[in-house]
């Protein structure tokens, strides 16, 4: 091979990998279509770019680094209270309450990292699990603080820029939690394709190797780990913010279950995963809103069961092999 | 020149009453390429699992170029130099070859940290990555995923990995394991055309190549070392032998008997 | 006169046998074959409801709805077992809870469709809810028996599990499955027959706990927390392991109550988590 070709040929390979495809942009175009189509349903698809965005933060844990998380919910929930907190004492201005949500997330995600880059399997689950019941139970005795079942009271968020006022047809609240999520997006995406992003790839294809090849792989762990959370937190902000309440359920158990479904649906290790199964997610919620909550988990068990037997690599997984099949 | 590149001092392991390794003294002069050889279960796997740090020692030191690493991490053994590859291959399936070795490049070079920045803007790891797979005629599959690499090539990558971190004493478990005959040689010319500032120990059954790579034999048996010294002279050894007897390995010594004396190699 | 805290103890100790009941099958089968089971509790939960319709709805004595509650829990879930479970034993710890996790949702819908939301109701024989006072200390005669019959159990399983051929296959299964396996040892019938006798066990903690801790759909979301603490605690595959663990832990979670209700239910998580930072195989685990 000529130097010159040996040269480039595997940089633009690389290269190629992290371009932009048809898919991706049309997807975000896609983004646009409530605006035009679902005029009534701005709400709820405000509802599903934040689930989104915190599926996207706990896809970068469990789809990139491997680590299984049963209380990513706790993170959200840090976010979505101080929003809530800061606005109730007469902060409300937005983006300055989303950076305070992420920094708190990001402490209380950096201060758990210590402990869960230290362990794996079974203990490392029960520890995430631990660790979210925990939180949940502290924000349960802390109703002074939280307004325990009642949900903080009082919150008011300011307009956005100074201009954009959320309003209750849910435009405003849209395009700001879709603006986050892309913004945050783009940065996940980066991260992904950095060498940092294949460090975490090496930590979820093959843990043991990595000390092996000089890899720091517990500083790794808590580096996503505490970017995860503050991903997650911005989130809860966001929400706070949108819906103007906070309740216990950001934090509960459910919401970390939920929100792991959501992904596997989607497909994990995919960046879009999360998106795509928080819309699919939430959409059939919406639509199915009218059975009660007990018979809505019954179909949501009987997804479980079907994704893993069936597709394990959720819906993206799924058309990903059908696309290579129909090529070959 | 100072000590030798790696040495151990009264290395032992027990799991509760199973004595896995037992006073194990070895030492490894810079640029040299030993073989250690011994019946399964003689404890060779486990001795490179003390040295790297996998395990930790019941008792002993570890010396790398003089300095006791004892209780380093093994990652941080790995950064000083000591690396290993796996008897089993222990690669990344998903990742392409060329992932995988940049990985490792990327790793040494500290640019792992970086979240930043996009891969491509690294063109210096990248290159250093595909050289060493060209040298180890892995270039054109570069962009394979490792699990769809043949058996061999995976094998060179297992060894590509490894030499991604610039190692100084590289330890190789059974290389040439489960690898047909004709690739083997090309596996083992590749260690053979390695730079003398590499140090090699490596660990292998198949006598021939023993023979045709090795300058010093070390034999484990039992979790001790028993004897030490240049191939015709261990193949020549009676204890030796009764250890192999009935093995495979033993006709591949005593082919070596009946030849003239093999010049030994030299580096 | 005793002071109030053997009353305390007494409450914690008997609460803790429970928990061991419930989950000393998901510890063996966990180190076993490493298949994480959270559809556990859902067995347990069957069992509870096995008793109460077999009690209310044909009158049946509460005695002998137990061996039911057994019986049922344990066929059950080697029909999971074989249609389910065996395919994931390969399967990433990831797939294997959302599996069971999915289970443990169906389940919970079920119990609800059939039975409805409430708490379960039990008519227990005037006996059992009376109570002996000793020394100043009232002992529930239904505590008494709960705590006889899991010593029993336990026994039972020690003796199983040391001196029968058995329990030497399910140790070496336990050990190292492998090896077991090369001796000739059919890890699969043994693990399906411990899985079995697990869940069999749950079922009868999930029946014997409707008179201490009630009954509802969401039993099976509430215990598993508590057996999944016991078993990580405890350590894998080890019985003596959740037989400690399940005694601390029913101990911390009565005293806190009791002394620190402000606590609550926190300190039961600072308790896992503290002794997972510990000893992260578990106070006795063997892997």
């Amino acid at each position: 091979m000529a130097l010159s070709e040996k040269a480039t040929s595997p940089r633009l390979y690389l290269q190629a990998q992290t371009r932009w495809r048809p898919a991706e942009i049309v997807f975000w175009l896609a983004t646009l279509l409530p605006y035009v189509l679902f005029p009534n349903y701005l709400s709820l698809a405000s509802q599903i770019a934040i689930a989104g965005l915190f599926a996207l933060s706990l896809d970068l844990i469990l789809g990139y680094a491997g680590i299984v998380s049963l209380g990513h919910a706790a993170f959200f929930g840090v976010g979505a209270y101080t929003a809530g907190l800061l606005s109730k004492y007469d902060w409300g201005e937005p983006l300055t309450g989303l950076v305070a949500a992420a920094f708190a997330a990001g402490i209380v995600g950096y201060a758990t990292s210590f402990v869960i880059c230290r362990f794996r399997h079974l203990a490392l689950i029960m520890l995430t699990l631990g660790f979210g019941l925990l939180l949940a139970e502290l924000a349960n005795t802390l109703g002074w603080l939280t307004g325990g079942m009642d949900g903080l009271q009082g919150i008011h968020t300011w307009k956005l820029l100074g201009y954009f006022r959320f309003d209750l047809y849910g435009r405003a609240a849209y395009s700001y939690a879709l603006a986050v999520l892309f913004v945050l997006f783009l940065f996940a995406r980066r991260l992904i394709h950095s060498p940092f992003g294949l460090s975490l790839r090496g930590i979820r294809e093959n843990f043991v190797r990595m000390p092996a090849i000089g890899a720091p792989s517990r500083a790794h762990i808590r580096t996503i780990y505490t970017i995860a959370a503050a991903l997650a937190g911005i989130a809860g902000a966001l929400l706070a913010q949108t819906t103007e309440t906070v309740s216990l359920d950001s934090l509960g158990f459910e919401r970390s279950a939920e929100v792991v479904v959501m992904l596997v649906l989607g497909g994990t290790g995919r960046l879009y995963g999360g998106l795509v199964g928080a819309a699919i997610y939430m959409i059939a919620r919406d639509q199915f809103s009218g059975i009660v909550p007990q018979y809505w988990y019954f179909w949501i068990g009987i997804l479980l069961v079907g994704v893993v037997m069936f597709l394990p690599n959720g819906i993206l997984g799924g058309l990903a092999k059908l696309s290579r099949w129909s090529r070959s | 020149m100072s000590g030798p590149a790696l040495a151990t001092r009264g290395l032992a392991k027990s799991f509760g009453s199973l004595v896995v390794a037992r006073d194990i003294e070895i030492e490894l002069p810079k640029g040299v390429r030993y073989a250690l050889i011994g019946p399964n279960g003689a404890g060779k796997t486990t001795l490179i699992n003390l040295i790297t740090g996998m395990l930790q020692p019941g008792a002993g030191r570890i010396f790398l170029d003089d300095s006791d690493i004892t209780a380093l991490p093994p990652e941080q053994r790995v950064r000083r130099g000591l690396v290993r590859t796996y008897q089993i291959n222990s690669l990344f399936p998903h990742l392409t070859a060329l992932e995988s070795v940049t990985l490792a490049v990327c790793e040494r070079s500290r640019a792992a940290r970086t979240w930043w920045r996009p891969l491509n803007a690294y063109p210096h790891e990248i290159d250093e990555a595909y050289d060493i797979l060209a040298a180890l005629k892995l270039g054109p599959v570069c962009h394979r995923l490792t699990r769809e690499l043949a058996y061999g090539q995976q094998r060179l990558l297992e060894i590509a990995l490894a030499l991604a971190t610039r190692p100084k004493v590289l330890l190789l478990d059974e290389p040439a394991a489960g690898v047909p005959r004709e690739e083997s040689n090309e596996l083992f010319a590749a260690i053979a055309g390695l730079s003398s500032d590499i140090t090699v120990l490596f660990i292998e059954h198949d006598m021939e190549l023993v023979f045709r790579f090795a300058t010093q034999v070390i034999v484990m048996v039992g979790g001790r070392v028993l004897l030490q010294g240049p191939p015709h002279e261990i193949a020549a050894d009676p204890q030796v032998r009764a250890v192999y007897l009935g093995n495979a390995p033993a006709k591949g010594l005593q082919d070596k008997r009946q030849e003239p004396h093999r010049e030994s190699r030299h580096d | 006169m005793l002071p109030p805290i053997v009353g305390v103890l007494f409450d914690g100790l008997a609460y803790g046998m429970l928990l061991f009941l419930l989950s000393v099958g998901q510890s063996v089968t966990l180190g076993m074959m490493n298949f994480i089971n959270l559809a556990h509790c859902s067995f347990a939960m069957l069992g509870g409801y096995i008793t109460v319709a077999l009690m209310s709805r044909y009158g049946w004595p509460f005695f002998a709805t137990l061996p039911c509650a057994f019986i049922v829990a344990a066929l059950v879930s080697v029909a999971f077992e074989r249609t389910l479970f065996r395919r994931l034993y390969r399967a990433g710890e990831l797939d294997q809870v959302l599996l069971t996790i999915g289970l443990v949702f169906m389940s919970v819908a079920v119990a609800a469709y059939v039975f409805g939301t409430d708490q379960q109701p039990l008519q227990l024989p005037g006996y059992l809810r009376s109570s002996i006072t000793f020394m100043g200390i009232r002992f529930a005669v239904y505590r008494l028996i709960l705590l006889g019959l899991a010593l029993l159990i336990t026994l039972a399983l020690v003796l199983g599990i040391e001196y029968t051929r058995f329990g030497a296959r399910v140790r070496a299964a336990v050990d190292n499955e492998r090896m077991a396996r090369g001796l000739g040892i059919n890890v699969d019938r043994t693990f399906a027959i411990t899985f079995a006798l697990g869940s069999g066990l749950a079922g009868l903690g999930g029946a014997l706990a409707i008179e201490i801790v009630g009954l509802d759909p969401s039993f099976a979301f509430t215990y598993l927390v508590y057996v999944l603490i016991v078993v990580s605690v405890g350590g894998l595959g080890s019985i003596s392991g959740s037989f400690l663990a399940a005694i601390v832990l029913g101990i911390s979670d009565v005293a806190g109550k009791y002394y620190i209700p402000q606590l609550g239910a926190f300190l039961i998580y600072l308790v896992m988590i503290s002794l997972l930072m510990w000893r992260p195989l578990g106070l006795l685990g063997r892997r």
